[in-house]
């Protein structure tokens, strides 16, 4: 699409000659399904449509545990265990919508990852990764308000923790907290509404799903080499693409059926293996669990959050600078929405001048090592915060932040990158060398 | 508007700029509505107070009461805790501020500061001021981390005997102040007193 030279839908019957002449929408839909996508994709393009798929999953599961959830501290919890024991199939819907939260974040983390490694938020693909970064907090958000209502000891007391968040911010925060809770403490008032935002957030997801996708359609696909399609004539172009109906679409179900699978696997055989046992307690307000830990997608970012505490010497230059505006609690907090601010940042971190990773030679072992520090935060997270947790969770957070504020700058200028193949094409052949007698590779769409 | 060439302001120009900024006060005065909407309700505000009965706390123990929708510790503390509570000096202390609802002002924490004022008969109406007849038997505090709000364990938990904090490894002494962990502040005694020998007041 947009600076590559592709077909154009040509309305033939009168029909379809009236609707085109009042409203565009078949030339729209067929120039989004059949833009000329780079041939050289691999199975890391794979996710933005396991998660467009999950995202269908959660809102039509969602709209459907709706019609049976009652947002009210006394009848919240016993609503949900009404959907597990009652309502027809209810249990397996729940399950799924459940399940379907960590789908949603090992896809989104891998699609992240994938274009960290490719360099998908280089030049000119910025605008892409911004809004995908939206979508991402949006998921966060999301996924945060839906695990409060259920009103377990988990949902009750991660309120706490995380509005607590908004309460460390100097001068304003205590206000900011009663004002998102609707009370000094959370209850009633902080349910009802986080059903409702709960509610309204997916759909300004899928809002801005569409603008990713415009976005991406505009710059075109980035693809493992980080070569641009050749956009000379529409006869170069289609050398280096293949209409995404239906090469990549039969591609991509392929591979979200083979995840849906493992989905499934563990829906039915193990769907609270991610779960915490403590979320099926009623939310008491007069005790904290033991041990309170997020889900699994937020421990990283928990494990950041936690890293700061007053004994670090940072957190005390930042107190003493600040004159003591910056405690360790915002601190904290700054750290852990900074990690994604950083990532945000990276299309103007990364002074690279090769966009994939695969042709930079140093780059790749901090990459890897970036997805082990992912790991590791992911573990420490879930940790207590005591003896040595804290300290490996540490050194995780300043891996994170040294990634994206030290190494990419500097490795743009210490680096000597190798040099990627001149075409997709070439890239294409090297993996599958063209017959002899067919050199021809097929390029035009099954119509 | 803005045209290349250069013209003088016009009618057309302040009609523009007029309406631009009424409407600018037209959504902000139509959001506001909303975003109050937001805030505490009446119910919510009305603040209440509530009597606790403690003629039940032995020596040791604390009872934990429901108050304004946050968890209240009323503990009943033994002379080790006590004397634990008093042998700190002040500058190894996180929050020097004793965090007391109940006095006016900065004041320091000590023991005395944070501890709940004893009935006593001279002390009828159990308002604070009067040091007469205090032996730091009773603290009376909020149950909420001051680092992100969860609920402390207590009865001689984390490493300084008082609480700690399970989310994220705050330290609290036996009279309630932060010694170690990510938490800024003591936690803060709230308005109360003794309304008679066994009925503590909240609010």
């Amino acid at each position: 699409m947009g600076g590559i030279p592709h077909d154009h839908y040509d309305p033939k019957t009168r029909g379809e000659k009236w609707l085109d002449g009042r409203l565009p929408i078949v030339g729209l839909l067929y120039t989004t399904v059949m833009a000329p996508t780079p041939k050289n994709l691999n199975w890391m393009w794979i996710w933005g449509i396991v998660l467009t798929f999950t995202l269908a999953m959660q809102i039509a599961t969602g709209v459907v545990l709706v019609m049976h959830y009652t947002p009210h501290v006394d009848m919240a919890f016993s609503s949900v265990e009404h959907i597990m024991r009652n309502v027809n199939g209810g249990h397996m819907i729940r399950y799924f919508h459940m399940n379907g939260a960590s789908l949603f974040f090992v896809a989104v983390y891998a699609h992240m990852f994938r274009g960290l490694y490719y360099g998908s938020y280089k030049a000119p693909r910025e605008v892409t990764w911004i809004i995908g970064m939206l979508i991402f907090i949006l998921m966060m958000a999301t996924g945060f308000l839906g695990y409060v209502l259920p009103w377990g000891q988990m949902s009750f007391h991660g309120t706490a923790v995380i509005t607590g968040l908004f309460g460390a911010i100097p001068l304003v925060g205590e206000t900011l907290q009663t004002w998102l809770l609707g009370a000094g403490a959370v209850g009633q008032p902080a349910l009802n509404r986080f059903f409702s935002l709960h509610y309204l957030l997916p759909f300004l997801i899928a809002g801005l799903v569409i603008v990713h996708i415009w976005a991406f359609h505009t710059t075109g696909n980035n693809n493992p080499t980080g070569v641009e399609v050749r956009r000379g004539s529409k006869d170069e172009a289609d050398k280096d693409t293949l209409p995404f109906w239906p090469y990549f679409v039969i591609k991509d179900l392929f591979a979200l059926a083979v995840i849906l699978a493992i989905f499934v696997a563990i829906v039915g055989f193990m769907p609270n293996f991610l779960g915490h046992p403590d979320n099926y307690i009623e939310a008491n307000a007069l005790a904290t669990p033991a041990h309170i830990v997020p889900e699994w997608y937020f421990l990283p970012f928990y494990a950041i959050l936690r890293a700061f505490d007053n004994t670090v010497w940072v957190v005390i230059f930042a107190e003493w600078i600040s004159f003591g505006i910056i405690d360790a609690k915002f601190f904290g907090v700054l750290a852990m929405f900074g990690a994604i601010v950083v990532m945000a940042l990276v299309p103007w971190l990364d002074t690279s001048s090769v966009r994939s990773g695969r042709y930079r030679p140093m780059f790749k072992w901090w990459f890897g090592v970036l997805v082990v520090d992912f790991v590791v935060l992911m573990w420490a997270g879930a940790m207590p915060a005591e003896g040595i947790y804290p300290i490996i969770a540490l050194i995780g957070a300043t891996y994170w932040f040294a990634y994206f504020l030290v190494i990419l700058p500097l490795l743009g200028v210490i680096e000597k990158p190798m040099t990627p193949p001149a075409t997709i094409e070439d890239d294409f052949n090297a993996h599958y060398a063209p017959k002899d007698d067919d050199t021809q590779p097929i390029v035009s769409p099954a119509e | 508007m803005a045209n290349a060439e250069d013209h003088q302001t016009t009618r057309r120009d302040f009609i523009y700029y007029a309406t631009t900024g009424a409407g600018a006060v037209i959504a902000g005065a139509a959001v506001w509505p909303l975003v109050n909407s937001m805030n505490p309700s009446a119910d919510v505000l009305a603040l209440a107070s509530i009597r606790v009965p403690v003629d039940s706390v032995e020596p040791g123990t604390q009872l934990t009461v429901l108050w304004q929708g946050k968890p209240v510790f009323i503990r009943r503390r033994t002379e080790t805790e006590i004397e634990a509570a008093r042998a700190v000096a002040i500058e190894d202390l996180v929050d020097t501020g004793a965090e007391n609802a109940n006095i006016a002002g900065e004041a320091e924490a000590t023991d005395e500061n944070r501890s709940l004022v004893n009935f006593s008969p001279t002390n009828p109406d159990g308002t604070m001021g009067d040091p007469v007849g205090t032996n730091g038997e009773w603290l009376v505090q909020m149950g909420v981390c001051t680092h992100l709000g969860c609920v402390p364990l207590g009865d001689g938990a984390g490493d300084f005997g008082g609480w700690f904090c399970p989310c994220h490894g705050s330290h609290y002494d036996t009279a309630g102040r932060i010694r170690k962990g990510p938490a800024p502040r003591n936690l803060p005694v709230p308005v109360a007193s003794f309304v008679d020998e066994t009925t503590i007041q909240l609010g």
